[in-house]
């Protein structure tokens, strides 16, 4: 048995255990997405943390990005590794465990156990593989929303996220607003720029040209498309820092050797990191996922959506906005950041934006960062003030 | 608008009568609200949904790390974003002679606001035309602390100045009051004209329909 074989069974294995808590809708309850098809069975993972109070007003949804997952705050199963907002989620910090009720699903289209491309295709039996639809952000919110209602939630108190996060919380004010008390919309924009796209079409292209991706049946062929998901996985996370950052982090710096080689090892400390990102990324990772996931961001665009006035998309609205956004980001820059405010002020919303100044860029948002920190504690304080939540249970 | 985060004359006295002219229940955007003083007021003693713009970053972050509803602007460039009437108060207190297009700025603010107020420091104050008739110099006082290379006020006017400006631009004054060096309310507030030798500062409230 080859390694590749192995760790596939690995994988199944897994899949097998399943990702509980597990929401689940029929056969007889269909999804009905953007590109017209009705998915169902629907299935989604989800977690949660802390306690949903007496008249339910306590709740907030947690929106993870591109290749987050719902393990937002405690042990992911597949790495071992801890929840990837810790810092930001738990007992006395930003996000109170001790007095919020915190909900994290896996979105549609990934791989942590919600319906994907990874899911069984109930006419074939196989897992569904690029059968699976195209889904959207809106599809996404769609289907959480469906998680909201059926957790007995009439509104949520907030909904976050950063980057693809981000957008979902967007797509909640603006097709949810009456279920939103507060959103945080986190480094993050009201569509994906062209330049995102074409980062996002390198990284699809780098998986379907791998060979082993085999025009996306590979699930069925018993092979993975590892080379090609780590490349992508490297071009993206470039993307997810600095230059300042890479910079002080590894500057010129060589990897266990004195002089270069002259070839074409990773003779630079940067090259041995990407690498290592790369090949972690494939053990929790589906190929097929990511492209569904990286489309969904790319067809993302509020303000097309809203007859290219943004500011339609928040008409009226009574949630309380608070937009963060990061110097280095250049990923989701803030001067997009600035353009939903600006659209947010034209509605007269009651909004606050704070740039926070790091050399981190975009991944500043999953990093320790004492501004981000404060920010969001005043905001969920004062927010709760309103909505009347008292400090505990 | 060329202020930092602080306010560009220092005392606030004028926030507690500002925030005795708002009503319980209104909408309220704070232009050039600095460290926040006025929106936490408005916060702790009125049933008010209130926000702010404010020009410094850093401001900014404080405030909302504080629970206030801020965001970065510059109100000689920004309030063109806001919808017609979309507050039932806009304020702009002690900020108006640090802009760069007065006239055009208090346009702004009775469009989006049902009313505006405004303050602003008195440049016709007796201790400022003595300053220049006797000293020949830049006048520096209480309501007016710096010297003419550091200031932040580029718009400075008297309050017939001001006055004036509102009647050419066909706003309706619904309340002045005159302020003392102390901020408040000076024995001149029913006679405009001596107001605007004694007065300190002044605070109007604007309506343009």
């Amino acid at each position: 048995m080859n390694s590749t074989t192995e760790k596939w069974e690995k994988e199944q294995r897994q899949v097998e255990l399943r990702f509980e808590p597990l929401m689940r809708f029929g056969m007889d309850a269909p999804l009905l997405l953007d590109c017209g098809v009705e998915l169902a069975p629907l299935e989604i993972a989800y977690q949660t943390y802390g306690v949903l109070n007496q008249d339910k007003s306590n709740a907030i949804l947690v929106c993870h990005a591109l290749t987050g997952d719902q393990y937002v705050a405690s042990t992911h199963p597949v790495t071992g590794r801890p929840g990837w907002w810790n810092t930001i989620i738990g007992p006395g910090r930003p996000v109170d465990t001790n007095r919020y009720f915190i909900i994290c699903a896996n979105v549609i289209g990934g791989c942590i156990g919600s319906t994907g491309p990874t899911s069984l295709n109930p006419a074939t039996g196989k897992p569904y593989g690029l059968s699976f639809p195209v889904i959207t952000i809106g599809d996404m919110v769609n289907a959480q929303a469906r998680l909201v209602d059926a957790l007995g939630i009439a509104q949520l108190f907030c909904v976050i996220g950063g980057s693809m996060g981000g957008m979902q919380v967007l797509q909640w004010a603006a097709a949810y607003p009456e279920k939103v008390f507060s959103a945080v919309p986190i480094a993050t924009a009201a569509w994906h720029s062209a330049q995102n796209i074409a980062f996002h079409e390198v990284g699809r292209q780098a998986i379907m040209a791998d060979p082993e991706w085999c025009g996306g049946d590979y699930p069925n062929q018993l092979r993975r498309p590892e080379k090609g998901l780590a490349v992508a996985r490297m071009a993206a996370h470039i993307t997810y820092l600095s230059e300042a950052a890479l910079h002080e982090k590894f500057g010129r710096n060589l990897q266990d050797r004195e002089k270069i080689g002259f070839g074409f090892d990773a003779d630079f400390q940067v090259e041995s990191y990407l690498r290592h990102q790369g090949s972690a990324f494939v053990d929790r990772f589906d190929a097929n996922s990511y492209l569904y996931l990286t489309r969904a961001m790319d067809y993302f665009d509020l303000t097309a959506e809203y007859g290219d006035v943004l500011a339609d998309a928040f008409r009226g609205t009574q949630t309380r906005f608070c937009l963060i956004s990061f110097t280095s980001d250049w990923l989701f820059p803030t001067s997009e950041s600035r353009d939903i405010v600006q659209a947010l002020n034209a509605s007269a919303a009651n909004v606050s934006f704070v740039e926070i100044e790091t050399q981190k860029g975009h991944d500043a948002f999953l990093l320790e960062e004492p501004e981000l920190f404060a920010t969001l504690t005043g905001f969920l304080n004062a927010a709760a003030q309103k909505r009347c939540l008292k400090n505990g249970f | 608008m060329v202020s930092d985060s602080a306010h560009p004359n220092g005392g606030r006295v004028d926030l507690q009568l500002i925030a005795s002219m708002i009503e319980a229940g209104s909408r309220v955007l704070d232009v050039g609200c600095g460290d926040g003083e006025l929106l936490r007021l408005l916060n702790a003693t009125r049933d008010v949904d209130c926000r702010g713009i404010e020009i410094s970053q850093k401001g900014v972050n404080a405030g909302v790390a504080q629970g206030l509803s801020v965001v970065q602007g510059d109100a000689d460039t920004d309030l063109v974003n806001y919808p017609t009437k979309g507050f039932d108060y806009v304020i702009l207190s002690q900020t108006l002679q640090a802009t760069r297009a007065p006239q055009r700025v208090l346009r702004e603010l009775v469009r989006i606001g049902k009313r505006a107020v405004i303050s602003f420091p008195n440049f016709g104050h007796w201790r400022v035309r003595m300053r220049i008739l006797l000293k020949g110099q830049m006048p520096v006082t209480g309501t007016l602390p710096y010297l003419w290379y550091e200031t932040p006020n580029i718009h400075l006017c008297s309050i017939d100045d001001f006055t004036d400006m509102t009647h050419s631009m066909g706003i309706t004054i619904e309340r002045f009051i005159a302020l003392d060096r102390q901020g408040k309310v000076s024995l001149t507030n029913h006679c405009q004209g001596l107001a605007n030798l004694l007065a300190a500062q002044a605070l109007f409230q604007l309506r343009m329909d």
